[in-house]
C-alpha cells in the first residue's frame, strides 16, 4: 500500500466570532460550540462558575471562553492565578460551598501540578463523605497534537485519569457533541474530566441546538460498515473516517465508532459492531502501554470472543515522551497506520 | 526546645498560671477580662475531658480495637480556643489531630474513633447541622487549606460574609501543621486567599516536629511571618495558652467575616505524643526537650490560673469525673461497634449510576453467594 501523506486537521484560528447564540442549526468552529454550550449553562444556573489562567480578559489562550467574562462578569469567569493545584483545590472548596466550577487547564501537559488534587481529592471526596456531598467539578484539558507546539502542549493523558475511580471522563469529537457534552458534563454532580481535542478548535461542524442527540456517556456509530469496526476518540475519531474513506476505495467497509466517554465506556454498539464484522482496531494518540485502547481491547475480547475472527489490535503513540513538533507526524497514528493495522486484522 | 519568646508572641498565661499578658497581648485584654467564670470552666472543662478521650483511644489501639490513633495530647489550648472562638455559622476544616475541635463543635467523638477503626474514611457528614459546619479528615498534607480557601470563596460570592453583621456573616478556619506548611498547596491557598479576599483563618499549629523532623528543617524563619509575603496580617500565639488562643482566634475571625480579607495564627505547642501510635519518638527526640514542655503543660497552667481565681476544689474533682466517665463510655461505645457492610466499597463512588460499579457490585455479590453459607 503507497503511503498517503495525512491531511493535515487544523485550520488557521477563525477571525470571525459567533456573537449571537446559535439558532436552532448553526454550522460552528468546535471552539465556539464550547462557548456556546457553557454560555447556556452560565445562563441556566447562577452557580455555575469558570475559572482557569487567561480565561476572563482574554478569553482563553484558544478563545473557547471569549466573551464570556465580558457577559457574566468577574464572579462567574474568573482569571485564577497561574496554579493548577490551586484552581483544583478551591474548586474542590466552592463545591463544598455550593457551587458548580467549571475549571480550565489550560494545555494538557500543565494538569500534573493539580493531579493531586483531583485523583487524591476530587475523585475520592463523594466516596469518603459517604455520600453526604456531591463534587459537580468540570476540569476541560484541550489535548492531544497536530498543533506543531512545543513540549508539554500536545499530551494525551486521559489514562492517568480513566484509572481514577470516583472520575468521569469524556471526550467529544464534532461541534455538536462540544455543545452538548460540556452542559451535560456541567450538570452532572460526579467529577467529570472533560477532554477537548485541540486539533478540532477550528473544525466546524453543524450544531442542532434544540435537542441533545446522546446521553453524555453513549458512543456512536459515525459511519456504517461490514468488515471491520474502528474505534477511536477525540480528533482520531476523524482520521478513522479518513482511514475508512481509504479502505472503501480498496473494497474494505468499515465501521467506524466514536467512543465519546472514555469512562464510564459504552460498549454495546462496540460489541454490537464486532459481532457483526468480527474484527476490530482501536486507535489513539497516547501511548499505547496501559492505555485506554489496552482497556477497550481487552474487554471486548471477553465480552465477544466467539465473535472475533482476529485479536483486536491498537494504533498507539509509540511509548516515548511526545517528539519535538517535527517529528509528530511519524509519532501520531495517521491513516496509513490505521489501515496497517486493518490489512493485518483482514490476514487472520 | 523553648527559644526566648519572639517580641511578636502573645500571651497572658504564663506557663505557671501567672496572667502575665506579653507587650502583643494587650490588645485583647478586655475580650479576655469579658470572659466569664462559666466560660473559663468550660475552656478547662474540654481540655481535660479531651486529653482522657485521647488517651483512651490511644489504649484501645494499643488493644488493637482501632488501627491507628493520632493523638492531640499537649495541643488542648490551641484547639479548645480557636473551637470556641468561632461562631455558630462558621465552617471549620481540620487536618486528622483536631478531635476536641471537631468535638466542641458537635461531632460525636466515636465518628472520630470509627474513621481510626477502619470503618469508614469520612466518618461525620458536614451539612448535617448537628455537626456544626465541621469538615471530615483529611489525611494528605495541607489539601484541606485549598479546600477551605475555595470554601471561602464561595462565602465572598455568595455574600455570606463581609455585610457587617457579625452574627450572620461567615467564616472559614482551616488547621495545618508546621510540617504541611512546607507544602505547595499551603502557599497556593494562602495566594488564593488573599487574591480573593477570603473571609479565612489559617491556624497553623506548630507542634514543632513532623513525625521525626523538627520544624527548624520547615523553616529558618518564624513560621507567622510567611504571611506577610501575601499581604496577610498575621499573629503568632502561645498555642499552651488556652486565653489568649481563644482571643487571637476571635479576632481573626471576626475581622476575616467583616470582609477584610484572609488572617494567619501560628499557635505555639508541641506534640506531648507521638505522630501517632505507629511512631516512637525516642528514636529522634530527647526526653529532657519532652519534660521543658511538660512544665508549660496547657491544662496544668489554666488549673494554676482558675485555682488562684477561687475555682473550688469541687470543680476540678468533678471536671476529672466528668472525663473519666467520658473515657468509659468511648471504650463501651467502640467495643459494641460492629461489623463493615460491604456495600460501603461501591454505595458512593458516584453520586450517579455507573456501570462499571454496578457491574462489579452484582460479581461480588454472586462470587459471595457461591460459597457455602455465604452472602
Amino acid at each position: 500500500m503507497d503511503r498517503i501523506a495525512a491531511p493535515t486537521q487544523t485550520d488557521a484560528p477563525q477571525t470571525e466570532r459567533a456573537d449571537a447564540a446559535p439558532a436552532m442549526r448553526e454550522t460552528l468552529p468546535f471552539a465556539k460550540a464550547l462557548t456556546a454550550g457553557m454560555r447556556a449553562a452560565l445562563a441556566a444556573d447562577d452557580h455555575v462558575l469558570l475559572m482557569g489562567e487567561d480565561i476572563g480578559r482574554l478569553g482563553g489562550v484558544f478563545r473557547v471562553t471569549e466573551g464570556l467574562q465580558a457577559e457574566f462578569g468577574e464572579r462567574r469567569v474568573l482569571d485564577t492565578p497561574l496554579a493548577e493545584s490551586g484552581i483544583l483545590g478551591t474548586a474542590i472548596g466552592l463545591a463544598m460551598a455550593g457551587f458548580r466550577p467549571v475549571c480550565e487547564i489550560q494545555f494538557d501537559g500543565f494538569v500534573f501540578p493539580a493531579f493531586d488534587q483531583i485523583t487524591s481529592q476530587l475523585a475520592k471526596l463523594t466516596n469518603r463523605h459517604e455520600g453526604a456531598m456531591s463534587f459537580p467539578v468540570v476540569i476541560r484539558i484541550p489535548y492531544g497534537g497536530h498543533i506543531g507546539a512545543v513540549e508539554h502542549h500536545q499530551e494525551s493523558p486521559e489514562a492517568y485519569f480513566t484509572h481514577t475511580p470516583g472520575l468521569r471522563v469524556v471526550s467529544p469529537s464534532t461541534p455538536n457533541d462540544a455543545y452538548w457534552m460540556i452542559q451535560d458534563a456541567i450538570a452532572s454532580n460526579d467529577p467529570v474530566v472533560f477532554l477537548e481535542p485541540k486539533a478540532k478548535y477550528w473544525l466546524k461542524g453543524e450544531v442542532d441546538t434544540t435537542a441533545r442527540a446522546l446521553p453524555l456517556h453513549a458512543s456512536r456509530v459515525v459511519r456504517r460498515g461490514t468488515d471491520v469496526t474502528l474505534v477511536g476518540h477525540g480528533a482520531m475519531v476523524t482520521t478513522l473516517l479518513q482511514a475508512a474513506a481509504l479502505a472503501e476505495g480498496e473494497g474494505t467497509s468499515c465501521e467506524v465508532i466514536d467512543l465519546r466517554s472514555l469512562s464510564p465506556v459504552d460498549y454495546g454498539p462496540i460489541l454490537d459492531s464486532v459481532r457483526r464484522t468480527g474484527r476490530m482496531v482501536y486507535a489513539q494518540e497516547s501511548p499505547g502501554f496501559t492505555s485506554l485502547g489496552s482497556e477497550v481491547a481487552a474487554t471486548v475480547m471477553e465480552k465477544a470472543f466467539f465473535a472475533l475472527e482476529a485479536p483486536v489490535l491498537r494504533v498507539s503513540g509509540f511509548d516515548t515522551p511526545f517528539p519535538p513538533a517535527k517529528l509528530e507526524g511519524q509519532y501520531l497514528p495517521d491513516a496509513d497506520r490505521i489501515l496497517e493495522a486493518v490489512d493485518r486484522a483482514l490476514a487472520y | 526546645m523553648t527559644p526566648s519568646d519572639d517580641p511578636a508572641l502573645v500571651r497572658v498565661l504564663a506557663a505557671d498560671g501567672t496572667f502575665a499578658p506579653t507587650a502583643e497581648a494587650e490588645r485583647y485584654l478586655p475580650l479576655i477580662e469579658a470572659l466569664s467564670d462559666a466560660e473559663l470552666e468550660t475552656f478547662y472543662r474540654d481540655m481535660v475531658v479531651v486529653r482522657a478521650f485521647d488517651r483512651q483511644a490511644t489504649n484501645l489501639q494499643r488493644q488493637g480495637q482501632l488501627a491507628l490513633w493520632p493523638p492531640s495530647f499537649g495541643q488542648e489550648a490551641a484547639q479548645v480556643g480557636s473551637a470556641r472562638a468561632a461562631r455558630p455559622q462558621d465552617h471549620l476544616f481540620p487536618s486528622y489531630r483536631e478531635h476536641v475541635v471537631c468535638t466542641i463543635r458537635g461531632v460525636d467523638p466515636i465518628d472520630i474513633i470509627r474513621v481510626m477503626r477502619g470503618l469508614t474514611h469520612g466518618g461525620w457528614d458536614p451539612t448535617d447541622p448537628k455537626n456544626g459546619n465541621t469538615h471530615i479528615y483529611t489525611l494528605v498534607l495541607g489539601s484541606q487549606t485549598l479546600h477551605a480557601t475555595g470554601f471561602g470563596m464561595g462565602l465572598a460570592f455568595d455574600g455570606r460574609s463581609g455585610t457587617g453583621d457579625p452574627a450572620r456573616d461567615e467564616a472559614v478556619i482551616v488547621y495545618y501543621g508546621d510540617g504541611s506548611s512546607s507544602q505547595g498547596d499551603v502557599h497556593e491557598a494562602m495566594v488564593f486567599a488573599a487574591s480573593y479576599a477570603t473571609p479565612q483563618v489559617f491556624f497553623l499549629q506548630n507542634n514543632h516536629w513532623a513525625i521525626s523532623v523538627p520544624v527548624t528543617t520547615q523553616s529558618r524563619s518564624p513560621l507567622f511571618r510567611r504571611a506577610d509575603g501575601y499581604g496577610m496580617p498575621s499573629v503568632q500565639v502561645d498555642g499552651n495558652d488556652v486565653l489568649a488562643s481563644y482571643a487571637v482566634s476571635r479576632v481573626a475571625l471576626d475581622e476575616a467575616r467583616a470582609g477584610d480579607g484572609p488572617r494567619a495564627i501560628e499557635a505555639l505547642t508541641y506534640r506531648m505524643g507521638a505522630h501517632t501510635t505507629s511512631d516512637d519518638p525516642t528514636k529522634y527526640r530527647t526526653s529532657d526537650e519532652e519534660r521543658a514542655w511538660a512544665e508549660r503543660d496547657p491544662i496544668a497552667r489554666m488549673r494554676a490560673y482558675l485555682q488562684a481565681r477561687g475555682a473550688a476544689d469541687t470543680f476540678f474533682t468533678e471536671v476529672d469525673a466528668e472525663a473519666a466517665a467520658y473515657a468509659d463510655d468511648i471504650r463501651t461505645r467502640t467495643n459494641a461497634l460492629g461489623d463493615i457492610d460491604r456495600e460501603v466499597m461501591f454505595a458512593h463512588v458516584y453520586s450517579e449510576p455507573h456501570p462499571l460499579i454496578d457491574e462489579q457490585r452484582r460479581w461480588l455479590s454472586d462470587y459471595e453467594a457461591s460459597f457455602e453459607g455465604g452472602n
